[in-house]
């Protein structure tokens, strides 16, 4: 399958997520949560945790990791990966800070328009 | 031929780049023109002689004998005015032509003032060259002083003022100091030292005005009301590359001056070098790749081959006795881990940031003796995979290892009170463990250290084992989570004791281990912060768990419930109408009584949360706390007003404490009930607080449940009027919240600490007054409605951005 060349979308400002917080995106293919940790780094990740779904923009972020508001399993914003004895990934999409403001590479929409 | 060289601005770039063309014998006929009325000095010395340390002379880098002799034409105190590029000549202030085979732009940067009303006003200054050190020199030490900004160069102008004596406040926007160089840790530990010098540091500080009077600043506004009276305001907010020249003469221009690897303008024939230039959409603050691009212009001028590469950068903050350091990215970036140390005892923090095992990052505090070798390796961009464990020790350590879990303890003064129901500082029990008392049981008998409730045995053991070392061991207890090695309880003394009024404060005073705790500890921490210091400390909404965060309980779709308060359970036509309402309106799929004698509102979608609340607080209501660790319910029986045995008025005194109670947060959450008489139809005795009225009064019982645990109240003391119940209440609800682990009922804070101490607590008048005024105190803050708040910011609850669009480009 063709990968589809970047796409990088200006979101918003770094400063409309809340440091160690999520806003979401709405997306034709589900929400999207944007994530800011402590130390201004951004991620992007499916809103859906692996377990049951819980809604993970609406968690606690500590590091770079977010655990899930809802039964506490702790998820990898930058591999998406379920840590410690869990198992489970959720999608991750490329995210970057520039001058300040959030972009996002818009490429997997597309993608899975196609798919 | 020689060729005529004309250099604009004397600056740290210039200066350099002259000698090296001199070194190298390059055959130019230079003129520099400088706006300040003196050559080349050493721009970053400047604070060294704000504080004393040196003068001028000192700083001095070139000298009127060195331009004499090596034939350089000076023109200081001089500005050029224009440039006509197709005659390649400068006009120069005063009207002179001159014309030039090259020329080299040095211009530097101009400090940014912020344009606030009274920015004009006489007194109020950047800190960028001599003339403002001279005019900061010049406040006596009996003078006020406020500094704009919390970043290197304001610091330095603080630390500079207060070392002659000056008051100064300095007055920060964002949360800590330095916040582009240091993370919150870093910048706690700096905080700390200034405040030690003397200097007043408000973060999060917004200025609004600065006032005036005759035309002379007298104090700065903050726009929360408050007024900083100020002989002198110095502005140290950032600054802006120098460009206006260069842009009047049609030169490619952005942030600074557009320029080559070769330090080219867009016009072969002039160069820039400094802070005026823009590289690669990079500008510059710092001297260090000043100097290399002043090599390359050098050699470009030769016409030798050069190239200006950007390499890591690194901050060190030149105040005596503030050990700091940090270099390369700290920030953003994937795939990055974290290495933490830190030494209360010492008050060392230490912090590398690592990618696909290089160190990518570094932040330290308090020992910055192996910055240079750790600098080496992010430039060097080392793997450092075998050295991994014992990195963070640095180069000397060799061998195994760790932070000792017993430094904090280590790090306590002899003042420091270990216990707090009677008084008892580590130093004296120091002295009982030095006339020989051995263990926890000769220290309760010589000191009465944790002899009363017992929350500070952790704390007083670890006195026992940093005393007595390998003679004592300390039985283990748990700790509140990986972050740490201590105990909620020991963590709440340190906060009470050492005065901790921030995350940040207590991360490093207590020894934590990563960066920014978990959701394990983070929500514990800022619950002992905001039920200790309710004035100081700032609510984080990021470490609470989301229904606190969001006000409403989550459900397992993702939508929330929506309980507002039905004081005492009483409510009124209007309220069921407007209740109604917003159950249609907002599609509510399920409409329950809840046990606690209101009505809940389930699965309401996120983005409508704002939009209910503001209709139901129209309709006088407020938010419920069904979600809070703190006041729930209070649940009541109809009593005397209608019930034929009620002794007293059950409904209109849990009325009464709802309305005192709301909006307190406490360690878990807390129930109330009153029943009008013993037959309990409030449920009371198995509330954590319940009040039974009998004929003669009220009998309060603490520590029931009807949760996990079922569990009957026991009597705590009886009472003969309301407002003798509301003071107890208050004071019991004020002790709960000051002592109890985080996520303790009541009847597990009562198990540890024993229902008597709690009596002994609340009977003591003395006591229970104290209590009383500082649960007063922190409802001052807290008893308000967090819906009407969050509605003033519904935009929040709302997404970011909508894409559904996107893919169908
Ligand atoms: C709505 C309600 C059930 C109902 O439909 O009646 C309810 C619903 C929940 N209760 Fe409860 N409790 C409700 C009354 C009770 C009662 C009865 C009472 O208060 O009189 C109890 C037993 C009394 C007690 O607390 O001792 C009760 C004992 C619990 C417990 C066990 C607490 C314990 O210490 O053992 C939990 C779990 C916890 O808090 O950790 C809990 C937790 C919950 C949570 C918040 C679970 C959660 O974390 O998501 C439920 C939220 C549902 C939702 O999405 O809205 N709920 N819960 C009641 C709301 C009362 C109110 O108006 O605020
Ligand atoms: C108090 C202070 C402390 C600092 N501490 C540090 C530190 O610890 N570490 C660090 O790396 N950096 C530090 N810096 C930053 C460092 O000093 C600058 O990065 C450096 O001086 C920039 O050099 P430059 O040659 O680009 O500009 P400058 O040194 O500012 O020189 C520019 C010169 O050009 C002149 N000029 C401007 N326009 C004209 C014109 N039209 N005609 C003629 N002349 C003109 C100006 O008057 C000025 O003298 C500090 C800065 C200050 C103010
Ligand atoms: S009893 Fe269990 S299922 Fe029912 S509301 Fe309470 S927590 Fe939820
Ligand atoms: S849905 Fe995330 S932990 Fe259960």
């Amino acid at each position: 399958m063709n990968e589809q060349p970047a796409n990088w979308v200006d979101i918003a400002a770094l400063e409309d997520v809340p440091k160690r917080g999520a806003r979401l995106i709405k997306t034709a293919h589900g929400c999207v949560a944007v994530f800011r940790t402590g130390t201004d780094e951004v991620f992007a990740l499916d809103n859906a945790c692996p377990h049951k779904q819980g809604p993970l923009a609406e968690g606690i972020v500590h590091d770079k990791s977010v655990t899930c508001p809802l039964h506490n399993w702790v998820i990898s914003l930058e591999t998406g990966e379920v840590q410690g004895a869990d198992e489970g990934q959720v999608a991750t999409y490329p995210a970057k800070v520039v001058d300040g403001r959030i972009t996002l590479d818009t490429a997997f929409l597309v993608r899975r328009a196609v798919a | 031929m020689t060729q005529r060289l004309i250099i604009i601005g004397a600056g740290m770039a210039t200066g350099r780049a002259l000698e090296h063309l001199l070194d190298a014998g390059a055959d130019y006929d230079v003129t520099l023109f400088n706006a300040e009325p003196r050559g080349n000095y050493n721009r970053i010395m400047l604070s060294p002689v704000l504080s004393g340390e040196k003068t001028y002379a000192e700083i001095e880098t070139h000298t009127a004998e060195w331009y004499e002799e090596n034939g350089i034409t000076c023109r200081f105190g001089e500005k050029i005015a224009s440039i006509d590029r197709a005659a390649k000549t400068v006009t120069a202030e005063n009207g002179d032509v001159l014309s030039y085979d090259k020329l080299l732009f040095g211009t530097g940067s101009n400090p940014f003032m912020i344009p606030l009303p009274g920015h004009d006003l006489e007194g109020v200054i950047a800190y960028r060259d001599l003339e403002d050190t001279e005019r900061m020199m010049g406040l006596g030490p009996d003078n006020k002083c406020v500094v704009i900004g919390g970043g290197l160069l304001g610091l330095e102008a603080a630390a500079g003022m207060a070392a002659r004596g000056v008051d100064v406040t300095v007055i920060h926007i964002m949360g800590h100091l330095m916040e582009r160089q240091l993370d919150e840790a870093a910048g706690y530990l700096l905080r700390k030292a200034l405040v030690d010098k003397g200097i007043t540091v408000k973060c999060s500080a917004n200025s609004k005005e600065i006032l005036g009077e005759n035309g002379k600043v007298r104090a700065l506004l903050l726009d929360d009301g408050t007024e900083l009276p100020c002989d002198l305001l110095v502005m140290a907010v950032g600054i802006r590359p120098n460009t206006k020249l260069a842009q009047d003469a049609g030169l490619a221009v952005g942030k600074g001056i557009h320029v080559d690897d070769q330090m080219r303008t867009s016009d072969a024939d002039i160069l820039a070098v400094g802070e005026c230039v823009e590289h690669d959409g990079a500008i510059f603050g710092l001297v260090a790749p000043l100097y290399d691009q002043a090599k390359v212009v050098a050699k470009t001028l030769m016409d030798e081959d050069a190239q200006f590469v950007p390499k890591e950068l690194s901050t060190k903050l030149k105040v005596t006795g503030c050990d700091l350091f940090s270099a390369g990215d700290f920030a953003e970036g994937e795939g990055r881990e974290d290495i933490v140390f830190r030494d209360p005892a010492r008050g060392v923090y230490r912090r590398l940031v690592l990618e696909d095992n290089v160190v990518v990052g570094a932040v330290m505090y308090g020992d910055t003796a192996d910055s240079n070798w750790f600098f080496g390796l992010i430039r060097e961009k080392t793997d450092v995979s075998d050295m991994r464990e014992t990195l963070i020790f640095g180069p000397a350590f060799q061998g195994g290892g760790a932070s000792d879990p017993l430094s904090a303890v280590a790090a306590l003064p002899r003042d420091a009170e270990i216990c707090g129901c009677n008084g008892i500082s580590k130093g004296e029990i120091e002295d009982a463990i030095a006339a020989g008392s051995g263990d926890l049981a000769a220290i309760k008998a010589t000191t009465k250290a944790s002899a009363s409730c017992g929350t500070c045995t952790g704390l007083v053991e670890q006195v026992l084992a940093v005393t007595l070392g390998d003679d004592f061991v300390i039985p283990a207890a748990a700790s509140i989570c990986g972050c740490t090695d201590m105990t909620h309880e020991d963590v709440r003394r340190m906060i009470k004791s050492q005065k901790l009024t921030s995350m940040a404060a207590v991360w490093q005073e207590c020894g934590w281990k990563t960066s920014c705790g978990c959701h394990v500890c983070r929500p514990a921490l800022n619950f002992y912060l905001l039920a200790d210091w309710p004035l100081e400390y700032q609510d984080d909404p990021q470490s609470r768990f989301i229904n606190e965060r969001k006000h409403a309980n989550i459900q397992k779709d993702g939508t929330f419930s929506v309980v507002p308060r039905m004081w005492g359970g009483i409510t009124t036509p209007d309220e069921l109408r407007a209740i109604a309402d917003a159950a249609d309106k907002f599609e509510v799929p399920t409409v329950k009584v809840t046990g606690g004698q209101r009505i809940d509102l389930l699965g309401v979608k996120g983005e409508d949360l704002p939009a209910i609340w503001d209709d139901l607080n129209k309709a006088g209501m407020v938010s419920g706390h069904a979600y809070s660790k703190g006041l729930r319910t209070v649940k009541t029986c109809v009593g005397t007003d209608h019930c034929r045995f009620g002794t007293q008025d059950s409904t209109g005194l849990g009325i009464k404490l709802e309305k005192i109670l709301w909006g307190s947060w406490t360690p878990h959450k807390l129930k109330l009930g009153v029943s009008g008489c013993p037959r309990n139809c409030a449920e009371a005795t198995c509330k954590d607080i319940g009040i039974v009225c009998v004929d003669s009064g009220y009998q309060i019982s603490i520590g029931g449940a009807a949760g996990m645990d079922v569990r009957e109240t026991v009597l705590l003391c009886q009472v003969p009027t309301e407002e003798e119940v509301v003071d107890v209440i208050k004071a019991v609800t004020q002790s709960y919240r000051e002592n109890a682990k985080y996520l303790d009922r009541i009847y597990k804070w009562m198990d540890k600490v024993g229902l008597e101490w709690i009596q002994e607590t609340v009977e003591d008048l003395d006591t229970r007054t104290a209590l009383v005024e500082r649960f007063d105190l922190s409802q001052t803050i807290y008893r308000t409605d967090p819906w009407a708040e969050h509605v003033a910011k519904a935009e929040t609850y709302q997404p970011l951005a909508d894409l559904t669009l996107e893919a169908a480009e």
